[in-house]
């Protein structure tokens, strides 16, 4: 008897629909288009700021316009769902184990937040805010 | 012996057939067969190939998710027939074989792929330290049998490739299993072989294939956490590539 397999193909461009855990993956995979978008904000930002303060405060009014604070805020809420789903997976490609026993989840991935909180409480001290 | 009277229940099953004998594409094909309520799917296929339709063709063994055999797609979710119990599927129930593999036969998938990437990975132990029998037995504590007995729990089972997208797009992907297989022996304190069988993860078809969708851990019937052991070889093969490229004094 000679083989014949069947091969079913995988659709590249709607796999995704087919489970709802695809698409939580692919929602994740989506806000970093948005971070992506607001560093490429920033970049133009610090090149404005080199041609000077004229340049530098019509790039500062622009970020004022409606369009641009919807864009920041609903890149502000992709960028926290992702360092949130992020450091929450933290302790499965960082386990510490401890004798015969793991450290709990909690502290790993609170380590990562309490990390997260010092060094934005640093940027945000060295921008002058406090 | 009290004779226990289980509820009967009448399961709609709808399962694809493929004969590679015959052209033409697999088809679903319904069965309704009478059941117990405690019953899981494999009890329902063994009554259907017993009393219905003999040339009915799938893998199975032991009947105890232990031998990783009976995996299928019921309702679109990779599972064991053994584990998936009638009483969580109250509507039609939909088995396919797994996907992302090729079919053999009605629900039997093609597990050639996975044996062979398996055999690269070199999931068995290569000694740090060849003893010979009268050294006597390599030892180990409870503390390094803890570093990868998770990861040791795997049974073959082949449904998180059926989970894992990535592998449905690329099949060369090494995929979930053999990876974590090889991280098992790479954490066992006995073992020397990481270089051999780095050959075959620190690379594209190997563990940077996996972009951490996370379905395999979802579906693993053994809680191996097959994600875990990917994310793990990641950090690892990156501080190896750290340690080589700037601070190529400091030894492995």
């Amino acid at each position: 008897m000679s083989r014949n397999p069947y091969v079913r193909e995988v659709s590249p461009t709607t796999w995704f629909f087919r489970m709802p855990r695809y698409m939580r993956y692919m929602a994740r995979e989506v806000t970093s288009i948005f971070i992506g978008i607001f560093t490429v904000i920033m970049l133009v930002g610090l090149a404005r700021l080199s041609e000077g303060q004229v340049e530098y405060e019509n790039f500062l009014a622009a970020l004022r316009s409606p369009v641009s604070l919807v864009f920041l805020l609903l890149a502000l809420a992709f960028a926290l769902y992702n360092s949130f789903t992020w450091f929450n997976v933290a302790p499965k490609a960082m386990p510490i184990q401890v004798g015969e026993e793991l450290m709990p989840d909690m502290v790993v991935a609170g380590s990562h937040y309490v990390l997260w909180v010092i060094l934005s409480v640093f940027v945000l001290f060295w921008a002058g805010v406090f | 012996m009290m004779d226990v009277q289980l509820a009967e229940r009448q399961a709609e099953l709808e399962v694809l057939r493929y004969n590679p004998e015959i052209a033409g594409e697999p088809k679903f094909e319904r069965y309704s067969v009478p059941c117990k309520t405690e019953w899981c799917v494999l009890d329902a296929l063994n009554y259907l190939k017993d009393n219905v339709d003999p040339t009915l063709t799938y893998r199975w063994s032991c009947h105890m998710q232990v031998c990783g055999s009976c995996g299928m797609m019921i309702n679109g979710e990779p599972k064991l027939a053994c584990k998936a119990m009638l009483r969580d599927y109250p509507g039609v129930i939909r088995i396919e074989p797994l996907a992302h593999f090729p079919v053999e036969r009605d629900l039997v998938a093609v597990a050639d792929d996975f044996i062979a990437k398996l055999k690269r990975v070199k999931p068995y132990l290569i000694p740090s330290d060849k003893r010979s029998l009268e050294e006597g037995e390599y030892r180990q504590t409870p503390a390094q049998l803890k570093r990868y007995r998770q990861f040791a729990m795997c049974i073959n089972c082949m449904l998180c490739y059926a989970a894992c997208p990535e592998y449905g797009l690329h099949p060369k992907f090494i995929g979930p299993a053999a990876i974590s297989l090889a991280h098992r022996y790479n954490r066992d304190s006995r073992d020397g072989g990481r270089d051999e069988r780095q050959e075959e993860l620190a690379t594209n078809e190997g563990v940077w294939e996996c972009t951490f969708v996370g379905a395999c851990s979802e579906v693993c019937p053994k809680h191996v956490d097959p994600a875990a052991a990917l994310q793990q070889v990641k950090v690892a093969s990156t501080v190896d590539w750290y340690l080589e490229h700037f601070m190529s004094w400091v030894k492995k």
